[in-house]
C-alpha cells in the first residue's frame, strides 16, 4: 500500500489481543503482569457537539471527553510482537471497541465474580463480531467463590468457549490465559474450511 | 510532547500542574485539523523514520515522532510516548508520511485470522516467557 520497504530496520509483524471486562476487573493489572514494558496509556479525545442546539452555537456547547486505553507489549521473537490492549470500561465507548477489535487476534474477557453481569456486554460484543475469546475469572486473593462450571452456566456461553480461573497479578497465570486463547484461535483456524 | 509547566515559572510554585490537565487544547499542534487527510493508522501499524533528525519539521511534535521512530514503533506506542491523543498523532503522522519522512507497515488484512504457523509461533513464544 503506502509502505516503502526500509533496507535497514527489520519491522516485526504486530498482533493484538484485547482485554475486556467491567470497571475494576483488573484489566490493566493483567496487562502489566505479562507485558515487557510497564503498561502505557494512549488517550483519545472525543468532542461531542451538543444535541438539539443551533449550528452557530455548536462551538459553545461542545464537550470533550478523554478515553484512556492501557496497553502492553510482548516480543514473541524478532519477527512477531504481541500487543495487549485494555478496552475502555464504559459501554458508551463501543465505537472505540470497533477500532480496537478490528484485526484483533482474539480477546480475554476478564470477569469479576462479584460483578459477573459486568462482563455480559463484552461477551455479547465478541460473540456478535465472531472475535475468538476466552473468559478468565479473576480470583482476588484466592477468593474462589465459584467453580468454572458455575461461571460458565451463569454467563451462558457456548460450550467451546474456554473458561478458566486466573489471578491477574500472576505472570504464570496470565501467560496461561493467553496461551489458552491462542490455542482456541488455532482450533478455530484449523476447523475453518479455507476460503 | 509534554511540557513541564514549571519551565515557565521564574519564581514561586506553579499554580497549575499535570493534575490540572493540558494547558493547551489538544488539536493546537495540528493547527486545528482533526482528521488525517488521506490515510488512517491502525494502533499497531508500525512506523519507521526514513529521515534523520536533521530535517526540518513543521513542529517540535513532528520532530519528537521522528526521534521515536528511528527504530520501528507501533502507532499506539508513539502516541503514548509523545503524550498526545491518538487523533492528534494520526494527523501529525499523515504530515510526516506526505513529506516522505516516515514509512508505515500495516498489520495483515483484518478479514482473516493469522495462519497456523504464526499462531504456533505465538504459543511457543508465550510458553518460553
Amino acid at each position: 500500500m503506502d509502505s516503502v520497504r526500509s533496507e535497514t530496520a527489520p519491522v516485526p509483524q504486530a498482533l493484538k489481543i484485547l482485554v475486556a471486562g467491567g470497571f475494576g476487573a483488573g484489566k490493566t493489572t493483567l496487562v502489566g503482569a505479562v507485558s515487557e514494558i510497564a503498561p502505557l496509556r494512549t488517550e483519545e479525545v472525543l468532542t461531542t457537539a451538543g444535541v438539539g442546539t443551533d449550528d452557530t452555537t455548536g462551538v459553545a456547547t461542545k464537550t470533550t471527553t478523554t478515553v484512556a486505553m492501557d496497553f502492553g507489549r510482548i516480543t514473541i521473537n524478532p519477527h512477531l510482537v504481541l500487543y495487549l490492549f485494555g478496552t475502555p470500561g464504559q459501554n458508551r465507548f463501543w465505537f472505540l471497541w470497533d477500532e480496537l477489535a478490528t484485526g484483533a487476534l482474539g480477546a480475554v474477557v476478564l470477569a469479576d465474580t462479584r460483578r459477573l453481569a459486568d462482563s455480559f456486554a463484552a461477551i455479547d460484543y465478541f460473540e456478535q463480531r465472531k472475535t475468538p475469546f476466552v473468559i478468565a475469572v479473576n480470583c482476588f486473593d484466592n477468593d474462589q467463590r465459584y467453580t468454572v462450571e458455575q461461571v460458565r452456566e451463569a454467563l451462558d456461553v457456548d460450550g467451546h468457549v474456554p473458561v478458566l480461573l486466573t489471578d491477574a497479578r500472576d505472570r504464570v497465570s496470565v501467560k496461561n490465559v493467553l496461551i489458552t486463547l491462542v490455542e482456541h484461535v488455532l482450533t478455530m483456524v484449523r476447523t475453518t474450511v479455507p476460503a | 510532547m509534554s511540557t513541564d509547566p514549571t519551565d515557565f515559572v521564574e519564581e514561586g510554585p506553579a499554580w497549575w500542574d499535570h493534575e490540572a490537565g493540558p494547558v493547551v487544547r489538544p488539536y493546537m499542534v495540528t493547527g486545528g485539523r482533526v482528521r488525517p487527510v488521506t490515510v488512517d493508522f491502525d494502533l499497531i501499524t508500525y512506523l519507521v523514520a526514513t529521515a534523520t533528525l536533521a530535517v526540518d519539521t513543521p513542529s517540535p511534535e513532528h520532530q519528537a515522532i521522528l526521534a521515536l521512530t528511528q527504530e520501528p514503533r507501533a502507532v499506539a506506542e508513539v502516541a503514548s510516548r509523545v503524550d498526545l491523543p491518538l487523533g492528534v498523532v494520526r494527523v501529525l503522522l499523515c504530515d510526516l508520511l506526505s513529506e516522505g519522512l516516515i514509512s508505515r507497515y500495516d498489520p495483515p488484512p483484518t478479514d482473516h485470522l493469522p495462519n497456523v504457523e504464526t499462531l504456533q509461533a505465538v504459543i511457543h513464544g508465550l510458553r518460553a516467557l
